[in-house]
């Protein structure tokens, strides 16, 4: 510890991720930051360490009849169904406006086959305000694509495989939970090439309005986030660590920096905040001076040597 | 549009089961229309997790704390208790810290002075129409409908009436005013006035009532919607409602957050309207 005579540096807070450096670890989860730019009347995008925009898929996608989202125990469950402008829409009207900020913007995008996710990906290489770009084979809520390739591991190898072919950007694959041994995807998105792999993606499943006796969604089925589920992602993301050389982006619940830290503990380079967005806008914002704030008061020098430091 | 931590001023229960929030507020009389809501939350509290929209019923002003201090600004909102979020705010006193984000949405569009407006509210939903009809009056002759289950959900009628609105009321069970749906009154009153300009909010059968009248006798309609809101900031999309020509092949969803919760009836898809009343009652 220092003393108070001393000159204290500020902590160093910036990380790098399959080759994108970012001021600090903290990034929002696709999905629960729009495209940015409606958040930006209560956050100066600048402090982030990255923004991932919603999910893009080759045409514009409806998603879901209502209702799509219902409050759950510390969480809530989601089916909104990947309503997106479609990624020519995406290049020609949202990511001028995101070019203006200094930080890097990861696109989040998926498709309902092998192919659609590979012309996405590739319509997105040449785009210059693209820093990287996050494969979504994970999301609960449609009918086709996401999920399977998250959950059959062939599948998922030979889509990161067709998609790797396709881009020269930074590839990170999210990760399903709904898999019985995560590792296995995990192995399998790192040998197709993803440079990095982001998890967890929201947990299956399902609530009911008793009264009624209808699922409270209209899907029936959605995906749960929020406090909740940041045990089972923390150890999910431990578990990834554990099997994998690529750096790993840990995700679940995160709402304060304590809940951050746990999982750059376990081993994750960076974390996103999904479900805290909705709760507090500025909840990022808060979760990135406290994490500077908490390397300050442990002596921590870099956040990098926090890392991957959890004693057992 | 900000992120407001303040506190409550009051929070009393004005009728079974509705409750009325008083919360300090600077800034609110300058930012806020007639129509637009704030996100709610319980500063520090989970559960419950997510924020509840409330539309905004009334900004104002109270006396400083002493002699010679700035007035201050306050909003109120009306809630009914309905779910776990509305119980957590039933028991909130003076001096509880609470957030508000907010104001939020588009507003009603006060149209045309010189046209009669009839305000049509059900329950709850007679909350967003009270600052509308503060800025109506200035220019228009001002009707309220109110319609309610019984007697209980009938709300602060006298204070429309202070403003100078000639209210009616109707009960289902009779046990105030008419007895019946208060689109039987809306019916006759446009039979009387029909250069009339109408504005709705309420549950969704009732707006949807509202609106078959009025498409049928081609009457200018803005309706407030109710949705379950996760952001009320256009992120989340979870508070969608179709538009008019909406599609599978090519969908036309709105949020309710940004661009209502007040729209003008005909960019709504009616077709097979269904919007699900939000669990804390409240209407935005």
């Amino acid at each position: 510890m220092m003393t108070s005579g001393e000159k204290k540096m500020p902590p160093k807070m910036a990380v790098e991720i399959a080759g994108i450096k970012l001021k600090n670890p903290v990034m929002p989860a696709s999905g629960t930051f729009g495209y940015g730019e409606e958040y930006a009347p209560y956050l100066d995008l600048n402090q982030l360490g990255a923004v991932v925009t919603k999910g893009m898929s080759l045409n514009p996608k409806a998603g879901n009849n209502t209702p799509r989202i219902c409050e759950t125990v510390s969480g809530m469950l989601n089916a909104i169904g990947l309503q997106n402008v479609g990624v020519d829409a995406f290049i020609k009207d949202k990511i001028t406006y995101l070019e203006q900020f200094d930080t890097p913007v990861i696109v989040n995008f998926f498709g309902n086959t092998q192919d659609e996710y590979g012309e996405v990906a590739a319509r997105l290489d040449d785009v210059p305000g693209v820093a990287a770009l996050e494969m979504n084979i994970s999301c609960p809520n449609v009918k086709h694509g996401g999920i399977i390739f998250g959950t059959d591991p062939k599948a998922a190898f030979a889509a990161v495989s067709l998609v790797r072919k396709r881009t020269t950007k930074p590839l990170i694959v999210k990760l399903t939970p709904n898999v019985t041994d995560i590792q296995i995807t995990a192995r399998a998105a790192e040998d197709a090439g993803a440079d990095a792999l982001s998890l967890i993606n929201t947990l299956t499943g399902m609530a009911v309005d008793v009264k009624t006796r209808k699922p409270r969604l209209a899907n029936t089925i959605g995906g749960l986030s929020g406090p909740a589920i940041r045990p089972i992602a923390v150890r999910l993301v431990y578990q990834v660590v554990q099997a994998v050389q690529v750096p790993v982006i840990g995700i679940g619940g995160i709402s304060r920096a304590m809940d951050a830290l746990e999982f750059l503990i376990v081993g994750a380079k960076a974390v996103q905040v999904g479900t805290a967005n909705f709760v507090d806008p500025n909840a990022m914002a808060t979760i990135i001076a406290d994490l500077e704030e908490f390397c300050r008061g442990e002596g921590i020098a870099d956040i990098n040597d926090l890392i991957g430091t959890l004693e057992l | 549009m900000k992120n407001l931590k303040t506190i409550v001023l009051s929070n009393q229960e004005i009728s079974p089961g509705y409750f009325r929030m008083k919360i300090l507020a600077p800034g609110y009389s300058q930012l806020s229309k007639p129509g637009q809501f704030v996100m709610f939350r319980v500063q520090c509290s989970l559960p419950p997790l997510l924020r509840r929209p409330f539309g905004i019923f009334r900004v104002g002003f109270m006396p400083g704390d002493c002699e010679g201090m700035p007035a201050k600004e306050f909003i109120e909102l009306i809630y009914k208790v309905v779910g776990s979020g509305t119980e957590i705010m039933q028991g909130l006193h003076h001096g509880d810290p609470v957030e508000l984000l907010g104001p939020l949405g588009e507003g009603f569009d006060l149209g045309n002075p010189a046209e009669e407006k009839i305000l049509v509210g059900g329950g709850i939903g007679l909350v967003p129409l009270y600052p509308l009809a503060e800025r109506l009056v200035e220019n228009s002759r001002v009707r309220l409908l109110m319609g309610g289950r019984t007697r209980d959900d009938i709300i602060v009628v006298t204070e429309f009436e202070r403003l100078g609105v000639g209210t009616y009321v109707s009960t289902e069970d009779g046990s105030l005013g008419e007895e019946g749906l208060i689109t039987r009154v809306l019916e006759r009153k446009l039979d009387k006035y029909p250069k009339s300009t109408v504005y709705a909010c309420g549950p969704m059968p009732m707006v949807e009532a509202v609106q078959k009248i009025c498409y049928e006798r081609g009457i200018p309609l803005q309706v407030s919607l109710e949705a379950l809101m996760a952001c009320g900031v256009g992120a989340c999309l979870g508070c969608v409602v179709k538009g008019v020509g909406h599609t599978e092949v090519e969908p036309r969803y709105l949020c309710t957050c940004t661009s209502g919760p007040v729209f003008n009836a005909e960019e709504l898809d009616w077709s097979n309207a269904k919007v699900e009343k939000m669990e804390t009652g409240g209407c935005k």
